[in-house]
């Protein structure tokens, strides 16, 4: 009798797995993946910026939601990370005297956003904020934790802003544009003082403004040829880059004088 | 045309460098100053990191400062004893200042000090010289005979000890004051990225003495010496000689530099040195300007050294 119990015990359980995967079809797994065409972009002499784009798919989506365009999509191209000193200047006697200054650990040297939508139809500040997604919501850990929290609010601020002046931080609103159901494409801008390192390129999906996914994916930015071996040497061989730089310094004023000679 | 600068790391105009270059090496050649007190404020202007900026511009003097002082030994009028002990003092000085200057990146204040050396000393001496020119000027307009001063007239510096004598300068004096004039202007030479004419050239004539037609070449001389130290020792502890830069600014500083020497010649020497000092008046007052002017933005970025 117990056996039999069991039996039945079985079979229905049995039963409703069979009919749960037809239920379950549409609150299951999206995913997206982003992929780059190369793992390095070089910098040559003409370099004044340019759009980075990175192509990336969105799998297992539900024709519904894309339809009805409650997908989102930010892909976010962020630089390495390095100390940075933010300084202010205030008047003394009349001069303008950089006095107070507030030292951030590991800040983004760049951050460019692309996103499907403007930031704030995508979804809450909220989630924006547990993601730390965004140039406004990324953590800037200051060096020194006993300053009070408005002078490093102040400075954080000054920092976002300083960022955002020079092109180092940027949103491209529109940037990402879906090219099929499953297919998008993202525009990111690469300031033309985009710095030199491993950059980190990731994707968000948000779907009726929830954040489902995040995908990852790295860049490393070099400078190449021959500005890249003037970098280079100047900083391993500096003594003999100076010796170099004199010597080119002599031999142009000595060709300069015999070309251009007027007296 | 874009150009992207390897120390710098920042692209530029191409010809707004080289004409940078032309129209500071024509003033130089017209005038017989090195150009690196126009030139780096000028990149600073531009937007080129000050510490780059200085590096760089004692770089470019160089150039024209050799190319100069190569048609001065041809003519003989460059003092060879005199601008090497102006070189001994500039060595020591030179030292002195780039240490002064990475004490003062880490701390910040380097862009505020660089500023404050440019307003003073371009302030005072093309105040003093613009006041000595217009009186010349003057003097020679009403018909007076300008009262030379006779080499015999001696001043403080002349009765210190360690006396040395200089022949081609027809100078005997102490090597106290020589040395000094070096070490000061070494000092210069690297905190502000100027070959330290400016200074030099009235320093021999008014201070020391030295007959005027020895003492541009002489001057060259000494600075092609100091600012090849200060290059140096910039590119070897702080990395900001940028040699890209700096040999677009010489390309166009050397062809500048000749026609204005040829520019130069037609003027008469109180009318040069009167517009020189117009000119140094003027990078003088652009710089303080900007000391008191409130600033558009008053934050600013930068980074850790690893020091």
């Amino acid at each position: 009798m117990a056996g039999l119990r069991a039996f039945l015990a079985v079979a229905s359980l049995s039963l409703f797995a069979a009919s749960s995967p037809g239920k379950a079809q549409t609150p299951a797994t999206e995913n997206i993946q982003i992929g780059l065409s190369t793992d390095h972009v070089s910098i040559t002499a003409g370099f004044s910026g340019a759009d980075l784009t990175i192509f990336g798919s969105l799998e297992n989506a539900d024709p519904l939601v894309a339809r009805q365009g409650r997908y989102d999509i930010i892909v976010v191209l962020e630089g390495p990370a390095r100390p940075v000193v933010v300084r202010r200047k205030d008047r003394v006697l009349g001069i303008w005297i950089n006095l107070e200054s507030e030292t951030f650990e590991n800040v983004p040297v760049s951050y460019s956003v692309a996103t499907t939508r403007p930031l704030q139809d995508v979804t809450d500040p909220n989630s924006y904020k547990q993601l730390s997604l965004g140039a406004a919501n990324i953590y800037m850990q200051p060096a020194d934790d006993g300053d009070s929290p408005a002078t490093i609010q102040e400075f954080t601020a000054a920092l976002r802003e300083r960022k955002t002046a020079t092109g180092l931080y940027s949103v491209n609103v529109g940037g990402v544009q879906f090219l099929s159901q499953n297919l998008f494409r993202a525009t990111v801008r690469l300031a033309p003082n985009v710095p030199v390192g491993t950059h980190k390129a990731r994707a968000f999906l948000f779907k009726s403004g929830l954040f489902i996914k995040e995908s990852s994916a790295q860049l490393e930015i070099r400078k190449s040829g021959f500005e890249q071996s003037i970098f280079r040497v100047a900083h391993d061989y500096s003594f003999l880059y100076g010796i170099f730089a004199v010597s080119l310094a002599m031999l142009t004023g000595w060709l300069g004088r015999l070309v251009f000679r007027k007296d | 045309m874009g150009i992207y600068l390897p120390i710098a790391e920042i692209s530029v105009n191409i010809f707004v460098l080289l004409a940078m270059g032309a129209a500071v090496g024509f003033l130089s050649g017209m005038f017989g100053v090195g150009g690196g007190f126009l030139i780096t404020p000028l990149l600073i202007f531009y937007n080129i990191p000050p510490a780059i900026a200085v590096a760089t511009g004692a770089n470019q003097v160089i150039a024209s400062s050799f190319s100069g002082a190569l048609s001065h030994v041809k003519r003989g009028t460059l003092d060879f004893k005199l601008g090497g002990v102006l070189l001994a003092g500039g060595i020591v000085g030179s030292t002195g200042g780039i240490f002064v200057f990475g004490f003062l990146r880490r701390l910040g204040q380097l862009d505020l000090f660089i500023s404050l050396l440019y307003v003073v000393l371009l302030g005072t001496v093309g105040g003093l010289m613009l006041v000595e020119s217009v009186n010349a000027l003057r003097a020679t307009r009403s018909g007076a005979a300008p009262v030379l001063k006779k080499s015999g007239q001696h001043n403080w510096i002349h009765r210190l000890p360690l006396k040395m004598r200089f022949r081609a300068s027809k100078l005997f004096v102490s090597v106290i004051p020589v040395l000094g004039l070096g070490a000061g202007i070494g000092f210069l030479s690297s905190i502000m990225g100027v070959g330290g004419g400016f200074i030099m050239v009235p320093a021999l004539i008014y201070l020391l003495k030295v007959p005027t037609n020895v003492v541009i070449g002489t001057s060259l001389f000494q600075i092609i010496f100091t600012s090849a130290y200060t290059t140096l020792v910039h590119a070897t502890t702080n990395q900001t000689v940028d040699v890209m830069l700096a040999f677009l600014l010489m390309a166009g500083g050397v062809a500048g530099a000749q026609y204005g020497a040829k520019a130069g010649q037609r003027l008469r020497g109180e009318q040069l040195r009167a517009l020189l000092a117009l000119l140094v008046l003027a990078v003088a007052i652009r710089l303080a300007i900007d000391l008191f002017v409130t600033p558009p933005n008053v934050y600013s970025l930068s980074g850790v050294d690893p020091t």
